[in-house]
């Protein structure tokens, strides 16, 4: 109804009508008003806060991946509306779902790596993480010892059980164990804070989810918020997560991170070229990961982690496709599954040189 | 319905009815849930990051308080068993009571749940047709329909019990048909929830510690030392403040059981024990570290020892006849230290120490915030208050004191009133 009609509408009403009459156009008035409104909030600056209709309707939205396509549509539109608002800039929200006949896959030199953070800090930027107290990162770069430092002379004599007046027993454990050397989270350094990098005693090995074939984290998930597209990668639905965070509890690579409270993003920082499963801002309470940046690999680009890697450390690819990076790394590279023995079957390959 | 409001309001009126130091538990437990419900508020308002969980240790003292509530809730069984397995006509009385104490502490464990959980706003999501449950696949949604099978099951079997002896029908012949599967049914829930609150652990193939097959010997049996050990405090303080008549053979059968839980579970820590530590491979890492600490973090070391030290010599002490009929003194001293050992057994052995190292060999300390532990006790006072009140209605129902004006009269046990 436009504001003309409620207009004649009045006039046509002059003094002499019962109150009755009144109040019903006072409902009519305002009941038009309810539908002007958000016409003229289409424009990002008068929408200040995001309605509250739309709050409740993101409350009650179902399970996207079950969703018709145009409760899809709807729910993109009141996120769009929503992040626009509270960022105060165009926020688009992408659905687009991954190509066919495509396995994502990824591929990393830890012999190249040199542990100097720039994908960790571009994964930050690109996917709209809580940036401080706390800044939320997706990929954990470990620094190892090398076997070089592990053994030392003095510890030649050293041993146990050591002789002693109860007798020689001969030495079961030698001075040099409890030292690991070479692959090993144990004696890994995961908050080293060094001016120049690499440290010629150490090698660095990032990890970020591996996107198991097999993830235990779908699997334990009660409310199949997380799960596995078609194209390999998994993914949350943060308007689904109940954060009970059994899936942070079955993954073997501490590769989910919880937002323990409200994300603190910038709105001058935040990125505004978001996916539904992706990028797009979190809120507390919800279990987020890497996606293999959906936002862009969904559109055949590459993972902002790859393009930021100054040494190409980083391979990424469909493992479908005989050409690709991958592929090529899988065929020519001395090629690893990290904790292969959970039986989870990573599309994340580490390799050496 | 008249019967029921009238049972409501009578049941009701009783409850509230009580002795100066009556009102002074309550309003001792009304004081944490008043300040708890502004921690609560705190909580649910700025994320759980006011806990002190972490993306290291992630499940936080709500979880081991709720596995420890599971314990409670199924170790109430024991009561209920006896009565109706093996016709302990002493213990058939009591049943009401074990059902009670099960009904309220599954209650109070859904309630750490939902602390537990980020958005408890979005609980529905879970509910069949409306949400979607990941069944069954997700070991937490077995998990969420056995407690609340659990909690209808004890539901319908408390307030069937008690309107029928308030209305005075309560006549061991002429029990509904669906009552004694209820019961029956009731009974084998009880270790149920329990073994699958232990799957839900031990589904997690990277915590080396939960991923053991005694994982579920080892709660039914702190289940059964823990849970009878509350029962026995209970039954203690019921018959010295209430005209309630519990004999000793009653107080002597739950002695005997937590007694020989203890043992099994100190066969179940042995063999634990030994497996890890023997060839003392990564997954004894957790344990290491729980018992000797790691490179100087050792907030958990003297945990570790006193719940031992506190578990085996509550054993040994419960050997001995003498303790087990000091109904005064050494009982309920014993119990009372069960009670605690196995609940400080549940944050400080169970979860947190388990969750280092981490899948990338991080050791965290896990340190309980203020906020948190408010909330703990905030969940903790509803349950004991839920529970006391629910107990004191009992009784009066048990001794006859709360009746319907049409139920037949009965000789009243005691000529006492209320506690």
């Amino acid at each position: 109804m436009s504001e003309e009609k409620i207009g004649e509408l009045k006039e046509a009403n002059d003094v002499q009508q019962g109150r009755r009459e009144f109040l019903k156009n006072v409902c009519v008035s305002s009941a038009a008003a309810l539908v002007a409104a958000p016409a003229s909030a289409g424009t990002v600056a008068e929408a200040s806060n995001p309605d509250a209709d739309v709050t409740v309707a993101e409350f009650f939205q179902g399970n996207f991946v079950l969703m018709s396509d145009e409760e899809k549509k709807q729910a993109i539109a009141r996120l769009e509306k929503r992040y626009s608002a509270q960022y105060k800039k165009k926020t688009t929200v992408s659905d687009t779902a991954a190509p066919d006949d495509v396995l994502f896959g990824y591929a990393l030199d830890i012999s190249k790596c040199i542990g100097c953070r720039r994908c960790v800090h571009a994964c930050v930027k690109e996917n709209n993480q809580s940036r401080n107290n706390p800044e939320v990162q997706w990929i954990q770069v470990m620094k190892m010892p090398k076997g070089n430092i592990a053994f030392t002379a003095e510890n030649l004599d050293k041993g146990y059980p050591e002789k002693s007046e109860f007798g020689d027993f001969g030495v079961q454990v030698g001075g040099n164990a409890y030292r690991t050397a070479g692959l090993s989270t144990e004696d890994a350094q995961n908050y080293y804070n060094d001016e120049l990098v690499p440290d010629q005693d150490f090698f660095y090995m990032p990890v970020q989810c591996q996107q198991c074939e097999k993830p235990p984290c779908v699997k334990a998930c009660p409310v199949r918020a997380t799960f596995r597209d078609h194209a390999g990668v998994v993914l949350i639905d943060y308007n689904w997560c109940i954060g009970c965070r059994m899936c942070q509890l079955a993954c073997p690579y501490h590769a989910r991170r919880f937002n323990w409270a409200e994300p603190k993003l910038p709105a001058e920082e935040m990125n505004p070229k978001t996916h539904y499963f992706g990028n797009r801002p979190r809120m507390k309470g919800v279990m987020e990961k890497c996606t293999f940046c959906v936002q862009r690999t969904r559109e055949g680009r590459d993972p902002a982690c790859l393009e930021a890697c100054p040494v190409g450390a980083r391979k990424f690819g469909n493992l479908l496709d005989p050409e690709s990076d991958v592929r090529r790394v899988l065929s020519t590279k001395r090629v690893f599954r990290f904790k292969e023995e959970y039986g989870t079957y990573p599309k994340f390959f580490y390799y050496i040189g | 319905m008249n019967m029921a409001l009238s049972f409501v309001k009578d049941f009701t009126l009783y409850a509230f009815k009580g002795g100066r130091m009556y009102y002074a538990w309550l309003l001792f437990l009304a004081f944490f849930i008043l300040v708890g419900s502004y921690t609560a508020y705190i909580q649910f308002t700025e994320g759980l990051i006011v806990t002190g969980a972490t993306d290291q240790v992630t499940m936080e003292s709500f979880f081991a308080n709720f596995v420890f509530t599971a314990h409670i809730a199924a170790a109430a069984v024991l009561v209920v068993a006896p009565g109706y397995f093996y016709h302990r006509k002493d213990l058939k009385e009591l049943a009401v009571i074990g059902e009670i104490i099960a009904m309220v502490f599954v209650a109070t464990g859904i309630t750490f749940v939902l602390f537990h959980m980020g958005r408890p706003d979005r609980t529905w999501h879970i509910i069949p047709l409306i949400g979607y449950m990941n069944f069954p696949n997700s070991m937490l949604s077995f998990d969420t329909i056995v407690l609340n099978v659990y909690l209808l099951l004890n539901m319908i079997g408390v307030s069937y019990i008690l309107i029928k002896k308030y209305a005075g029908t309560f006549h061991e012949k002429q029990l509904a048909i669906w009552f004694k599967p209820i019961v029956f049914m009731a009974i084998a829930w009880g270790p149920l929830i329990h073994i699958v609150t232990a799957f839900v652990l031990g589904s997690n193939a990277r915590v080396g510690m939960w991923a053991t097959a005694v994982l579920p010997f080892a709660f039914l049996s702190m289940a059964g030392a823990s849970g009878p050990a509350l029962v026995v405090l209970i039954f203690l303080l019921l018959r010295k403040f209430t005209d309630l008549e519990i004999g000793n053979p009653a107080i002597d059968l739950m002695a005997t059981i937590i007694a020989w839980s203890l043992g099994i579970l100190t066969l179940v820590f042995a063999s634990e024990f030994f497996t890890l530590l023997y060839p003392s491979t990564e997954h004894a890492a957790s344990l290491v570290y729980n018992m000797f600490g790691h490179k100087g973090l050792n907030h958990y070391v003297p945990f570790f020892w006193v719940t031992i030290i506190a578990l085996l010599s509550s054993f040994i002490a419960l050997l001995f006849r003498r303790v087990r009929h000091s109904y005064d003194r050494w009982l309920p001293l014993v119990c009372f230290v069960v009670f605690f050992a196995v609940l400080i057994e549940k944050p400080m052995i169970l979860i947190f120490p388990s969750f280092s190292p981490s899948p990338l060999g991080e050791y965290t300390e896990y340190h309980v915030t203020l906020i948190e532990f408010f909330n703990v006790l905030f969940v903790w006072a509803i349950g004991f208050m839920s529970l006391t009140l629910m107990l004191k209605g009992a009784v009066g129902i048990l001794t006859g004191q709360v009746r319907h004006h049409s139920a037949p009269a009965v000789s009243p046990s005691g000529t006492q009133g209320g506690i």
